[in-house]
């Protein structure tokens, strides 16, 4: 079963489309990553996937379950979980124990099984040792950790995370990251990764490009940066370490395409030995 | 403006339990000129330091209840903390902080959120009224506003009667670091200029600092989580760790010292990661961590091994 497919979805605030006719198919288990530079309808897409918006044109089904209908908005906002970009928007109470609770506790669930839910969540995100403590007093990585519990306590099957690093520093960022990596791996939930940072892409089995609304490329992320002046169009930057491959090659050095600095140092290792035997 | 800090000491919360002392015995110098970067971890220092700079967080001594304690019997008294900034002296209680903090512009994280005025043009006047010594001519706000604006980039005449909320992340920023520079401050403090916007809003904000370093401000400085920045921006970096600089270098000495930044929790920028990854394969290089420099490096060294024609 598909976990979410858009049929010629169109959507717009009022002005001009913010969603134009796209349609989009994610299996379950998939890890996707949705590019695109601010205002090329990114957040749109993940807010339509659990009904926070309605499409004006065409149809969403999360797991065959309509989300243009009432009765279905329950069952799939349990099972799509979104966490936002801002850390310090989504505490919704003081104690982290208590917030991870509260999405738990709004879906009716027995005490005792709430507590079971809090401990799962919290060991997922490995904050165990952070139950009793203040959320105002977490770090920004702790926080969107905490998010990510309080989403993970509704046990969704689907992940979407709407630039929930783009305020984290490099640490906090990764630790969101891996963890975020490792709820796909293991235990197989669907994730759905909107970002502009192109190095977090690259841990998805799919990435997709969208500008103005609408999906201009997919395919896997290393053969999408291998598009770079396609992308360059798309006002997205290549990674740093694209850059540099590309200006090797045009410098007369012939290395391939790659984004992990090791293997970029092995290209270049060997092409620095071939002409010395 | 010279700035000179030395033995700068703060606590949050003191006496408390929650008390945290955010710098210890701090000392740095910066001088007039410099595009000068500062990066550490969350939590490190490098905000708090900021602070006292345009004199958000005071030295004790400048504060009127302030008074001396004797020393005890025996006691040798703390050596006490200098902050200079040009001609103000921080410690000093008759320092005019509002006249220091038309010459010190402060640009906080997400400067955006400080929006506030119905249009762009009330949103940057503010500052200018509020600091100018003697009333301004409605001229003159009119004249000042409007440089301020066109040198971040965004065409005056088209936006002046707009409410900043209509405009686009990216612009919304440059309107509120217009709002800062109109006081024509000599130098200029920010936090994070470039978190949270995509790779060419970021270079378009680097860009537009370098700008504003080469015309209005003499001095830029400028915190940063973000290693390949700082190496490709800054004349000399300060490393924070536990409220304390650790170093202070040109980016091109500074990534050197890659064994003791990683073991700080800090990240090398990627041009460092390459140059260590090579040299584990025994080839040298040696570059100011440049992105150009570095290819630069690489594909001489390919030359002389003539691997290039």
């Amino acid at each position: 079963m598909n976990a979410i497919e858009f049929h010629n979805v169109s959507f717009s605030y009022g002005g001009s489309f913010a969603i134009r006719n796209l349609s989009l198919t994610v299996g379950e288990g998939e890890f996707i990553a949705v590019l695109g530079h601010n205002g090329s309808g990114k957040s749109t897409l993940a807010r339509l996937c659990n009904g926070l918006l309605e499409p004006d044109e065409g149809w969403i089904d999360i797991f065959s379950l309509s989300v243009g209908k009432r009765r279905n908005l329950f069952t799939i906002r349990k099972n799509v979980g979104i966490v936002f970009q801002n850390p310090d928007n989504q505490a919704v109470a003081s104690i982290v124990e208590d917030d991870i609770a509260f999405g738990a506790e709004n879906i009716g669930l027995a005490r005792e099984e709430i507590g079971r839910r809090i401990d799962f969540a919290l060991k997922a995100v490995g904050m165990e040792a952070y139950r009793h403590a203040a959320c105002s007093r977490l770090s920004g990585g702790q926080k969107q950790r905490v998010a990510i519990a309080g989403v993970l306590a509704l046990d969704p099957k689907v992940l979407i995370l709407d630039e929930a690093t783009a305020m984290l520093d490099p640490r906090g960022r990764r630790e969101v990251m891996d963890i975020v990596t490792r709820l796909n791996r293991e235990q197989g939930r669907t994730v759905v990764l909107i970002t502009h940072f192109m190095e977090e892409a690259l841990r998805a089995d799919r990435a997709v490009v969208m500008n103005r609304g609408e999906i201009v490329m997919q395919g896997t992320p290393s053969d999408i940066f291998e598009r770079h002046e396609e992308l360059i169009t798309y006002n997205l930057a290549l990674p740093r370490i694209g850059c540099i491959c590309e200006a090797l090659k045009q410098g007369g050095l012939p290395v391939g395409a790659t984004l992990d600095e090791e293997k970029l140092a092995e290209e270049i290792a060997q092409c620095l030995s071939r002409q010395n035997d | 403006m010279l700035i000179t800090a030395e033995r700068l000491n703060y606590t949050y919360n003191p006496s408390s339990p929650f008390s945290t002392q955010a710098l210890k015995d701090v000392s740095l110098t910066i001088g007039e000129g410099e595009f000068f970067g500062i990066i550490g971890h969350t939590g490190s220092g490098k905000s708090t330091f900021v602070q006292h700079l345009n004199g958000l967080i005071r030295i004790p001594s400048s504060l009127k209840k302030y008074k001396k304690r004797k020393p005890k019997k025996g006691e040798v008294p703390a050596p006490e903390p200098v902050l200079r900034v040009g001609e103000f002296d921080l410690t000093d209680k008759k320092t005019d902080f509002r006249a220091l903090r038309a010459k010190v512009g402060m640009v906080f994280q997400y400067p955006e959120y400080q929006l506030f005025a119905e249009s762009v043009k009330e949103d940057v006047a503010f500052g200018l009224k509020n600091f100018s010594p003697r009333p301004l001519s409605a001229e003159e706000t009119e004249e000042a506003v409007r440089a301020a604006v066109e040198l971040v980039g965004l065409p005056y005449d088209e936006i002046k009667d707009m409410s900043p909320f209509e405009l686009s992340g990216g612009q919304k920023r440059r309107v509120a670091i217009a709002g800062v520079i109109v006081t024509r401050p000599e130098v200029l403090v920010l936090d994070e200029p470039a978190a949270g916007l995509d790779p060419l809003g970021k270079q378009e904000i680097m860009d537009l600092l370098h700008k504003i370093h080469k015309t209005w401000c003499k001095t830029v400085i400028f915190v940063s989580h973000d290693m390949d920045e700082v190496a490709e921006n800054c004349t000399r970096v300060a490393v924070f760790a536990e409220g304390q600089v650790r170093f202070v270098l040109p980016p091109a000495e500074l990534f050197l010292h890659a064994e003791e930044l990683i073991s700080l929790g800090l990240d090398i920028p990627l041009t460092a990661k390459i140059c260590r990854a090579l040299s584990r394969r025994g080839i040298e290089i040696s570059c100011d961590f440049t992105t150009e420099d570095l290819i630069r490096s690489i594909l001489a060294c390919a030359k002389e091994r003539g691997c290039v024609c």
